[in-house]
């Protein structure tokens, strides 16, 4: 009798878990996991949704390139523009100069017209939002209900879990003054007891229960193992590290990203460190003028490096994302929007002989559906 | 059992015959994986099978790397309900998520935590019924996890389970441990990682294919059943080699290009 009610109520909860308000910024997934977005509409999509709440995200920089950077500005600059609450790490000297760097939320790709006047543009939308933050008290944030109903609150309706970040413009101050941020830099801390205890406090403001989740926090550390930071030979240490994050972060409503430069860890390490992340990726630049990779590659121009996608969250669940792409290509749109393509081989002649790949749509995972651009 | 349930994992690990008594008793079970192919949904089927209506095994479970809720999901999914279980004191869940054993170089050694937690599942199957002592499966997810968590002192793990073998002399357990192997693939004497391979009565490696992932192909097992010392074929270890695709219900398993 009470497996069947246990196991009824186990069938229910997926129904009944599309229902909850969820807090600005959060999605339902499968299997009772609440995603919130990377920041990066593309990269959402090919996750099957974002970063999954109490995940972390790890991701191996590349050594000569600082393209985990765009990652990390724009999975920050998602939490500020939702109101969630940010912890972000670096070995940078101050680290809090960064957030200065944070893009700004695009106007979506409907209002184009509005960027020939930038004034204007950036009057309506942050009129706009703040409209939509007005009345998200209000109504538990079902977007969809209000998506279309004015003008200028379908603009941020759109833009309701993830939004198009313009790289080139700087984040409005106000997302920083009003939100709880929180840098510490780790250059000059012998070990690593004053960022665990200020990762621990930070996570603890979320706690996880069964009921609906109202807030989330972000966790982002920048270049984790850098020779700069005193700890960094301390292998252990820095593994127990991320492992005491991981669990603390399992069980809150948070998700944490490490970035790390795979080439500075001990190849056995390394392996470690992979498989303690729930969700794993690498960039990659790449040269400038490589020729055979332009001939290879379309769009090769707009390209700055490649993305790849080793692992994807697997909580709450054994089976396997299976991407059908796991390379994708980061490309910088109009030089201002960040988004991620599948690599399309550009026609070659038939004596290259590789016909794989070469499939004209660039659909991502049939969870993720379509790529559009 | 069924006819579907009973698949090429079962057979060779020797499942698909009898549940009672359990068939991995007293011996020790190593899973490896590697990042690409997790081989934890092995964990999951076995413990599903110790578990099953029809036996009356326990499972005791430390778990280093994952909730008790992503567990109970999972399994859930997989038809045994471990909230119920455990009520009905056959699962036995340790949560070691936070332990963290103390630096080894000051005074307190890091076997500290170790062995209090040594101390735990011999007292567990201490206090079970004389019955259900013969059929207990220590479980742990996962070694690498565990060796972090005494700050990379391997020895002390390996300490501990060979304290948890011979438990399985002692009371007949079964040892079911996860590990990874590609961690130590690239060291000059992956000492930790033969110990126990020289532990295992079965061992079990989970792989991607050498083509990559597929949405139909999850990867490859395989099982290598070092030979008992009782029957005919006892000179030979028995090598079994298979495909696997994971599903939330099941795990399907299949030779090399036997599907269309």
């Amino acid at each position: 009798m009470a497996a069947a009610k246990t196991r009824a109520s186990s069938f229910s909860r997926n129904l009944s878990a599309a229902a909850p308000s969820q807090g600005p910024g959060l999605k339902c997934g499968p299997n009772g996991l609440v995603f919130l977005s990377s920041g990066i509409p593309d990269l959402d999509k090919i996750l099957g949704g974002g970063f999954p709440l109490g995940s972390l995200v790890m991701v191996m920089e590349d050594a000569e390139a600082p393209h985990h950077m765009l990652l990390l500005r724009n999975f920050m600059a998602q939490g500020l523009v939702h109101n969630q609450p940010l912890l972000y790490a670096s070995p940078a000297r101050d680290p809090r100069g960064f957030l200065g760097t944070l893009p700004s939320p695009a106007a979506s790709k409907d209002n184009k017209s509005y960027e020939t006047d930038p004034d204007q543009s950036k009057n309506l939308q942050e009129k706009g939002l703040r409209i939509a933050w007005q009345y998200k008290k209000y109504f538990g944030e079902n977007q969809l209900n209000f998506d279309g109903q004015k003008g200028s609150l379908s603009l941020d309706g759109k833009h309701e879990y993830s939004n198009e970040f313009d790289l080139r413009k700087p984040l409005d101050r106000h997302f920083l003054n009003r939100q709880h941020v929180d840098c510490v830099s780790i250059q000059d801390s012998p070990d690593l007891s004053v960022l665990r205890d200020r990762c621990s406090t930070f996570s603890s403001q979320f706690p996880r229960n069964d009921g609906s989740v109202s807030c989330a926090g972000r966790i982002a550390i920048q270049s984790f193992c850098a020779p700069q930071c005193a700890y960094s030979n301390m292998e252990w240490d820095m593994l127990s590290f991320i492992r005491s994050l991981k669990s603390m972060v399992r069980s809150s409503n948070s998700v944490a990203i490490i970035t790390f430069p795979p080439s500075l860890l001990s190849p056995s390490f390394c392996k470690r460190w992979q498989h303690m992340a729930d969700t794993l990726l690498s960039v990659k630049a790449i040269p400038d003028e490589d020729k055979d990779l332009a001939q290879l590659l379309t769009g090769y121009q707009e390209m700055v490096g490649f993305l790849n996608v080793h692992k994807v969250a697997r909580i709450n669940t054994q089976v396997p994302v299976i991407l059908e792409a796991t390379t994708f290509s980061i490309k910088l749109q109009k030089r201002r929007y960040l988004v991620l393509e599948c690599l399309n081989q550009a026609p070659v002649d038939g004596s290259s002989g590789t016909s794989y790949g070469t499939s004209g749509s660039c659909s991502g995972s049939s969870k993720a559906g379509n790529l559009d651009f | 059992m069924n006819q579907r349930s009973s698949n090429l994992l079962d057979e060779a690990l020797g499942l698909d015959q009898t549940i009672e008594p359990w068939p991995l008793r007293g011996r020790a079970v190593v899973i490896e994986d590697r990042v690409e192919t997790s081989g934890s949904f092995v964990l999951h089927h076995l413990l599903k099978r110790s578990l099953s209506p029809n036996s009356s095994n326990v499972s005791i479970f430390i778990a280093f790397a994952q909730p008790f809720s992503h567990y109970d999901r999972i399994l859930r999914k997989l038809g045994c309900n471990l909230v119920l279980q455990r009520d009905n004191s056959r699962f036995f869940f340790f949560d070691m998520l936070m332990l963290q054993c103390p630096g080894g170089h000051e005074g307190i050694t890091p076997e500290g935590g170790l062995i209090a937690l040594y101390g735990k599942i011999h007292k567990t199957i201490l206090a079970l019924p004389e019955v259900s002592r013969k059929n207990v499966s220590i479980i742990i997810d996962d070694l690498s996890l565990m060796e972090v968590a005494v700050n990379g002192s391997s020895d002390y793990v390996l300490d501990f389970l060979h304290y948890c073998r011979t438990l399985t002399s002692e009371f007949d357990c079964s040892l079911i441990t996860l590990n990874h192997e590609d961690i130590y693939s690239s060291a000059d004497r992956p000492t930790f990682l033969l110990q126990m391979e020289y532990l295992a009565d079965i061992l079990i490696k989970a792989e991607p294919l050498a083509t990559g992932l597929a949405t139909d192909v999850h990867g490859q097992l395989t099982v290598l059943s070092k030979s008992m010392n009782y029957g005919q074929e006892s000179s030979r270890n028995n090598t079994s080699n298979f495909h696997f695709k994971v599903k939330e219900n099941i795990v399907e398993c299949f030779y090399p290009g036997s599907r269309g």
